[in-house]
């Protein structure tokens, strides 16, 4: 069966293709050169539409413990966001934290085709699997979380070598099915374990007498050793601590070159200047990464109304606890290994936190030169649900929407940010290159985010329109792996997307002493914490989809 | 396998019959006979070593083949106005089958430890809470203080595995963690520590805990209580206990729902997590529910994950519609309020459907015994013996694989619901 998609403005940033007209040709779920012959089984003419891969949300909370209380402590936010059984779909709710048919259903009508959880407990990492499995339609991974483990905090104590480290991380990544490796305050859940409510960049675990900086140092570049494409996703300290960017700003430095991607950056982008101690640090945020070219950043821009934060960094989720909305909230410590904390949170428009938090956000895409190296995230839900994505598009790419969206905030908050006398505007290929090329090569994924030969036919199809929220939010048609899933902005049919992985290579010796340690301390067998290639594929509707190292990693 | 083949010896296997899933049993298999070798309890023996009796499924007590069974459950669905799914006991795929088939045909689902897990889930949904799990409790405790709860009653190796393991992580000398028991007195002597100290207990009725507890958060917040006694507790003993739990360094705070059972349970464990926040804000402290056996956290945490909604759901409107009262399962049986009552109990032969006027049909372990012989009954495998599976934990963060441990033959409940909803 060969598709042809006639006539489209290709948008490819991976290729460096922007707004060229060219026939897309579709056989057994890859984008294929044209025919010799020239036969075609179907086409479908698509002159004039606007054509990208299928966009990748780098870092999106869709599975997972700390989800899945979210979801079972807010029946009220479901019920404001119900969804009927149809011939075709499954029933569904939720708004901030959708069922994971509904994630998938609603990703894939706005064009999505993938979906990155960023907060993979090891030790919860099955469960966070079995969500995403039942997640239709996207492609899914997740990145799985250490740092705060006793496991490496004592190798860290005991001063192991690296190799040692970059063992125990290939490891984990290789038994949790992950895609990459995540930290989350570095060293500061152990910490709250330990009573202590703050744990800056040089400050020392009190048992461990471990520092954020060594671990991030020893993790990013264990990540880099063992060749995995995705740089260590780090969610620094002191998230959303007045003055915190000088943490941030210490992080990047401190980075020593190796790459690193800093998530939600905008919570961890702020000043203490003004008559509310609280202000933008985003120029300066933004001049940090355009001079370091080893460092990505995702935003976690923050939208109005009302949403559900859900975090590992469990010492942070207790200090912001008193702001739950409505007023209930959950802080786990978790297996000697993380932690979670989930807080119902509502932005509110006249806040002037929020609304400077708003204005943060949007000043650091605009200001950061390069969107090879920024990326598109409200960190759903914690900033707001995903849903919200068209919306922050045309945030981006419309600046009078931008500046009478601003025009409604808080005064004092107008007052504190230059955002107005920004005049960028993205165009259609920077959303491409944010939203797909770009993010495809961070997660690390070959085949997908471009449309060359051989990619998988991952395509999205919109038709033009000047209201940018309009046609991102409904696209004419999406193929998942080279099936029609959607029309008209409606899914049309069910697929399952596979799970990507990177399987880096470990020394088995380094089951010695986690056999051990299992034994010892924990409350289950090392032999049951390894989640099996079966476990993936599980009733028959998952794959597994094994990514390439980068040269120098061994495979 | 056959009856004559040898017996062959599995390590490091699970248990889905308690809430902590032990998954260090050693199990011997020989034909269908299962022996737990090593690590078994009062629990996990019987869980594992219940015999295959029937394997045969039945229509009104003839047996028929697992085909007809089938149809006829899916024929029973399609002219039922309101199908009820409950007892649920069973495991990842097998809750992943409930649900689809429950979307699909517009059923009611409940399980039935329901009462017990709704006492923490309304809180949850309520107010909110600071947990732990069992690893850190193994390695942190240093003050354990149990609510209601006779703890080695229902999880009888919960002392061995979380509080007198030979060693602490931290260094911490094992023989100084202190248990305290407020209400119920302990069963036995497993709360006695290695060199033989015995835990305190603070002795009250269970029915009186609500006020008891209401009066020990007081304490902690630093109130002055006029009172001498509470419930014939005397003060002064919940202010020494209010007082270690505002000294200790890491306190934990359990109790077994299922045991709370007293008007008022949700609001006792509220007050219990309140009072564990309040201590959070100069020192550490968590609560630790405990329960969640024979896949009730699995299929509450499917259901979450599937529907948005815990257990007590329904799709009679094409839409999953949450309400923990009306969508009891017992209320609504005992109203007559369900046409047909589909009943999954894959671990226990002893959880049998309540009697009913509803037509009834059974998944159930075999060896199940009835007093009304329901319309139809499948003997199917349980989960970690007779098929692979996954179960999770009381804590809802850990789930452990189940492995198949014979050939039996006995069909899963995945394999069951499945084929019913595509005849639907």
């Amino acid at each position: 069966m060969l598709l042809k998609l006639t006539g489209g403005r290709i948008f490819d940033p991976a290729h460096d293709v922007n707004d060229v007209v060219r026939d897309i040709y579709i056989r057994d779920g890859r984008i294929v050169e044209k025919p010799t012959d020239g036969r075609v089984d179907e086409e479908i003419d698509v002159s004039g539409k606007v054509i990208m891969a299928g966009a990748i949300d780098m870092h999106t909370h869709i599975g997972g413990g700390k989800v899945n209380i979210a979801r079972t402590m807010l029946p009220e936010d479901h019920a404001e966001a119900v969804y009927e059984r149809t011939e075709l779909l499954r029933s569904g709710t939720g708004h901030a934290a959708p069922s994971t048919l509904t994630t998938g259903y609603r990703y894939a009508e706005m064009g999505y085709t993938a979906g990155f959880e960023p907060a993979v407990l090891p030790i919860n990492a099955r469960q966070a699997h079995m969500e995403m499995h039942d997640t239709p339609i996207i492609d899914k991974g997740g990145y799985v979380m250490l740092g705060s483990d006793d496991f490496l905090l004592r190798m860290m104590a005991a001063n192991s070598d690296q190799e040692a480290i970059n063992n125990y991380v290939a490891w984990t990544i290789n038994h949790a099915q992950a895609v990459g490796l995540k930290v989350v305050n570095p060293g500061g859940i152990s910490a709250f374990k330990f009573n202590q409510r703050k744990l800056d960049l040089d400050e020392k675990n009190d048992f461990y007498g471990v520092t954020p900086r060594d671990i991030l140092h020893r993790l990013s570049r264990a990540v880099q050793e063992i060749g995995v494409p995705h740089p260590l996703h780090v969610h620094g300290c002191n998230l959303g601590v007045p003055g915190n960017m000088q943490t941030t700003l210490d992080t990047i430095q401190g980075a020593e070159g190796v790459p690193m991607h800093l998530t939600h950056i905008q919570f961890h982008s702020y000043g203490t200047e003004g008559d509310f101690k609280f202000s933008s640090g985003a120029a300066e945020i933004a001049e940090a990464i355009n001079k370091h070219k080893n460092i990505t950043v995702d935003v976690g821009q923050i939208l109005f109304g009302q949403t559900v934060t859900a975090s590992g960094d469990n010492m942070r989720q207790f200090a912001g606890a008193p702001h739950a909305h409505p007023n209930k909230w959950v802080c786990m410590d978790i297996e000697c290994e993380a932690g979670c904390g989930v807080v119902p949170f509502k932005y509110k428009d006249q806040s002037y936190v929020n609304a400077l938090q708003w204005m943060i956000g949007l000043e650091t895409f605009l200001m950061v030169d390069d969107p090879w190296r920024i990326f598109l995230t409200t960190d759903h839900p914690n900033g707001a649900p995903f849903t919200s994505y068209p919306h922050l598009i045309k945030l981006l790419m419309d600046k009078s929407f931008r500046n009478d969206m601003l025009s409604t905030l808080h005064p004092e908050a107008q007052k504190a940010t230059h955002l107005a006398s920004l005049d960028r505007e993205y165009s259609l290929y920077e959303i491409a290159i944010m939203t797909r090329a770009g993010a495809a090569k961070l997660v690390g994924l070959a085949d997908r985010g471009h449309l060359g030969i051989g990619a998988a036919a991952d395509i999205t199809v919109y038709t033009d329109n000047s209201d940018r929220e309009k046609m991102f939010e409904k696209p004419d048609y999406v193929f998942k792996d080279g099936e029609m899933v959607v029309r008209q902005g409606q899914v049309i049919k069910i697929t399952w997307g596979t799970t990507h992985v990177v399987k880096p290579e470990y020394d088995v010796s380094i089951e010695k002493p986690l056999q051990q340690y299992f034994d010892k301390f924990h409350t289950l067998k090392m032999s049951n914490f390894k989640i099996s290639n079966d476990e993936i594929v599980d009733d028959g509707r998952g794959s597994l989809t094994i990514q390439p190292l980068h040269k120098g990693g061994r495979l | 396998m056959t009856e004559n083949s040898t017996a062959t010896v599995w390590h490091e296997v699970a248990s889905p019959f308690c809430g902590i899933a032990s998954d260090d049993l050693t199990i011997e298999v020989n034909g269908n006979t299962v022996k737990v070798l090593e690590n078994g309890d009062a629990v996990t023996r019987p869980g594992f070593e219940t015999p295959i009796t029937d394997t045969q499924p039945r229509i009104n007590g003839k047996e028929v083949t697992l085909d007809q069974a089938v149809s006829h459950i899916a024929d029973l669905l399609i002219n039922s106005k309101q199908p009820l799914i409950a007892g649920l006991g069973t495991d990842l795929n097998g809750a992943r089958a409930a649900m689809a088939l429950a979307d699909k045909s517009g059923a009611t689902i409940d399980s039935y430890y329901s009462p017990a897990a709704f006492r923490n889930i309304l809180v949850l949904q309520d107010t909110g809470y600071m947990t732990t799990t069992l690893t850190e409790v193994r390695n942190r405790v240093d003050l354990l203080v149990l609510v209601g709860t006779d703890i080695e009653s229902t999880f009888p190796r919960f002392y061995e595995r979380m509080v007198w393991n030979k060693e602490s992580m931290f260094g911490q000398d094992i023989e100084s963690r202190e248990v305290i028991y407020l209400g119920k007195t302990p069963s036995g002597d497993a709360s006695t520590s290695p060199n033989g100290k015995k835990a305190q207990v603070i002795a009250c009725d269970n029915a009186d805990l609500p006020e008891v507890v209401s009066v020990l958060r007081a304490l902690v917040k630093g109130k002055q209580i006029q009172a001498e006694t509470v419930a014939g507790v005397a003060v002064s003993d919940l202010s020494a206990l209010a007082d270690k739990l505002n000294a200790a360094k890491y306190s934990v705070v359990t109790w077994s729902a299922g045991q709370l059972d007293i008007d008022h349970a949700e609001a006792t464990i509220q007050n219990v997590c309140e009072m564990i926040k309040e201590i959070n804000a100069t020192t550490r402290s968590n609560g630790l529910p405990i329960g969640g056996k024979e896949g009730d956290t699995t299929v509450n945490a499917v259901a979450s994950w599937q529907s948005g909604y815990p257990m007590r759901t329904t799709f009679n409107r094409r839409f999953p519609d949450y309400d923990p009262f009306l969508n009891d399962s017992r209320r609504i049986l005992a109203n007559d309020e369900s046409d047909l009552l589909i009943w999954v109990s894959s671990f226990n032969t002893a959880v049998t459907p309540p009697q009913s006027s509803a037509n009834t049909i059974v998944l159930g372990r075999s060896g199940m015994q009835f007093e009304t012989e329901p319309e139809v009954y499948i003997p199917v495998g349980v989960p970690g013996i007779d098929h692979e599976g996954r179960t999770f934990r009381s804590d809802s963060v850990v789930s452990v694989p189940l492995r198949k441990l014979r050939d039996s033959g006995l069909p899963s409940v995945f394999e069951v619901l499945s084929v019913v909803e595509q005849a639907l």
